[in-house]
C-alpha cells in the first residue's frame, strides 16, 4: 500500500499546491520515505531536513500519532499504508 | 510619514533613499526622497521570519534587493527582489548550502555584500556556522569558500551569544587577492591569495573571556570597518575593546579615547571621510544597553584619537536601548545620513552626519540590521 505524507500549509507551495503526497515505491523507513519525497519534491525536503540529512530541530514528523523523536528517528520502520504527518513544532519567538 | 512612497511605482527617482530594515519578524523598507525629511514604511516582508542581512545591488543595470530570511522551522535562504520589495523570489531549493562532506548545516546568513563594480555579478555572504560563500550570478546561487570551510582552526571556533557567525567581509579595494573577514568568535582572518588560505590576524585584540587575553585567535570581534581611500587602515569594535590598525589588520592598537564604554556591537564608517567613524557604546557585556540609559552615538573625526558624544534628538532618560552589529548604516549623499535601529524597534536617523537626530520609525519588531542605499548613487546633496 502507498505511504501518505501529509504536509503543513507552509509547504504546499513547494508541492505544487498539494497537501498530501502519495509514495508508491518501497519505503521501509521514514528516512526512505523522505528520500523518495526528495526525488520528487526536493524543495519540500530542503525545508524538513538539513544539508546533513537530519530532521530540522523545530520540525516534527509523526508516524500515525507518534513522533519519530520518540521512536527511532528517521530509522523508524513504516508499516504498509502508513501516514506520515510533517508539522512545525510549537516553538517560535 | 508620507502618504505616497517614492518606490510605490517601482521606478523611484534618482536620489531616492532607502533604508532596508531586517527584524526578528520580517523585513521593512523605509523610503524617502533625497531630502530624507519624510519616510514611508512598507512591509513586513516575510512576516514571522527573522532577517539578519539585507543588501542593495545596483551594478550591471540591476536594482536588486537581497534579504537573508530565516524561518524558525523551515531553514534559511537568500531572497531577491528587482522591484524594491514588491515581489520576491523564493528559490525552490535553498541556495546557500554546505556540502554534505563538511558535516555542517546552515543556520542563517549574517551578511550579504555586493562585490566590486568591475565584477558586477559577484557577491559574498557571511553565514553561521562561520563561513564565507560567494555568488557569481548576482545572488542566484552560492558556493562556500573552501579555504575557510576547511580551516584548521574551525573546530576551536566557539559561538558567541548570537551564534558562530561570520559577520564582516572587507575585500581590499585595490588588490582582489586580499580580503579580511571577522567572526564571533574566532576573530579576524585575512587572505592574500584570493581565499585559498587564511591567517588569523588578531595581534593586539583582547579576549577578555579567555585565560590567555591575547591568543592567536578566538577573539569575539563584533564589527570592522574601513574606507576605500585608506584601505589599509581599519577600525574594530570588539567584545570589550575599540581598536585601529594601520597595517591592514597585522597589528591593532587601542583607540578607546574618551568613550563611556569600549563594549559595543555596531561600527560605521563615514562614506566620504576616512577619519570619521561612528559607534554606539553599550554599558557592559552583562548589561547590553546604552550607558546610564542615555542613548548616545559616539563619533571620531580624527581616526580614533578622540570621540565626541552625539545626543541631539536622541532620548537621554530611561533609554535602555541596544544596537547590534549590523543595525547602523550611512547613506552616500554628499552630507550623509546616518541611521540606526534598536532592539526595541525604533529607527533613528540623522540628515547631517550625526549632528542631530530624529526618530523615523517606532514599534517595529527588534531590529537586526539596517542598510541604507541611494537609488542611482549619492553625493547629489
Amino acid at each position: 500500500m502507498a505511504i501518505s505524507i501529509v504536509l503543513p500549509r507552509a509547504l504546499y507551495q513547494y508541492a505544487r499546491g498539494s497537501n498530501v503526497v502519495s509514495l508508491t515505491d518501497a519505503c521501509p523507513t521514514v528516512g526512505d520515505a523522505l528520500a523518495s519525497l526528495a526525488s520528487r519534491l526536493p524543495a519540500v525536503t530542503d525545508r524538513v531536513l538539513t544539508e546533513q540529512g537530519e530532521l530540522r530541530p523545530h520540525v516534527n514528523i509523526f508516524v500515525g500519532t507518534e513522533s519519530v523523536r520518540f521512536l527511532d528517528g528517521l530509522a523508524t520502520e513504516l508499516p504498509d499504508g502508513a501516514t506520515l504527518t510533517i508539522v512545525p513544532a510549537v516553538s517560535g519567538g | 510619514m508620507r502618504s505616497t512612497s517614492p518606490i510605490s511605482d517601482g521606478k523611484p527617482a534618482r536620489g531616492t533613499t532607502l533604508l532596508l530594515v531586517g527584524t526578528t519578524k520580517g523585513a521593512f523598507v523605509l523610503a524617502s526622497d533625497a531630502s530624507r525629511e519624510n519616510w514611508n514604511l512598507s512591509g513586513p516582508h516575510f512576516p514571522g521570519e527573522s532577517v539578519y542581512a539585507v543588501a542593495y545591488d545596483e551594478r550591471n543595470g540591476r536594482k536588486r534587493t537581497l534579504a537573508a530570511t530565516r524561518s524558525f522551522h523551515w531553514g534559511s535562504t537568500i531572497r531577491l527582489s528587482d522591484d524594491f520589495g514588491e515581489t520576491w523570489t523564493g528559490p525552490e531549493r535553498q541556495t546557500v548550502r554546505f556540502p554534505e562532506s563538511s558535516g555542517l548545516s546552515l543556520v542563517q546568513v549574517w551578511q550579504i555584500l555586493p562585490g566590486p563594480a568591475d565584477d558586477p555579478d559577484l557577491l559574498w555572504a557571511g553565514v553561521e556556522p562561520s563561513c564565507l560563500f560567494e555568488s557569481r550570478d548576482a545572488g542566484e546561487s552560492w558556493t562556500p569558500i573552501d579555504g575557510l570551510l576547511s580551516h584548521e582552526h574551525r573546530p576551536k571556533w566557539q559561538p558567541g551569544g548570537g551564534g558562530l557567525c561570520l559577520h564582516t567581509i572587507l575585500p581590499h579595494p585595490s588588490d582582489k587577492r586580499r580580503m579580511l573577514v571577522a567572526m564571533s568568535t574566532g576573530g579576524v582572518y585575512r587572505t592574500e591569495d584570493g581565499g585559498k588560505s587564511w591567517r588569523a590576524s588578531n595581534h593586539g585584540v583582547r579576549a577578555e573571556f579567555l585565560p590567555d587575553k591575547y591568543p592567536e585567535f578566538g577573539q569575539c570581534v563584533h564589527k570592522i570597518v574601513s574606507h576605500a581611500a585608506k584601505p589599509d587602515r581599519l577600525f574594530l569594535q570588539n567584545h570589550w575593546g575599540l581598536y585601529r590598525s594601520d597595517d591592514w589588520g597585522a597589528t591593532w592598537h587601542d583607540v578607546a579615547n574618551g568613550v563611556p564604554s569600549d563594549f559595543g556591537f555596531c561600527m560605521q564608517m563615514h562614506p566620504h571621510d576616512p577619519d570619521t567613524v561612528y559607534i554606539v557604546p553599550m554599558q557592559s557585556d552583562q548589561f547590553r544597553c546604552a550607558p546610564d540609559a542615555k542613548l548616545r552615538v559616539y563619533r571620531t573625526r580624527d581616526a580614533g584619537a578622540s570621540w565626541e558624544a552625539l545626543s541631539n534628538g536622541l532620548p537621554q532618560e530611561q533609554a535602555y536601548e541596544t544596537v547590534i552589529r549590523d543595525a547602523f548604516t550611512a547613506d552616500s549623499h554628499q552630507t550623509p545620513g546616518v541611521y540606526f535601529g534598536t532592539r526595541s524597534g525604533k529607527i533613528f536617523g540623522s540628515r547631517d552626519a550625526g549632528d542631530s537626530w530624529a526618530e523615523i520609525a517606532d514599534s517595529l519588531p527588534p531590529v537586526c540590521c539596517v542598510k541604507a542605499a541611494v537609488v542611482g548613487g549619492g553625493r547629489d546633496r
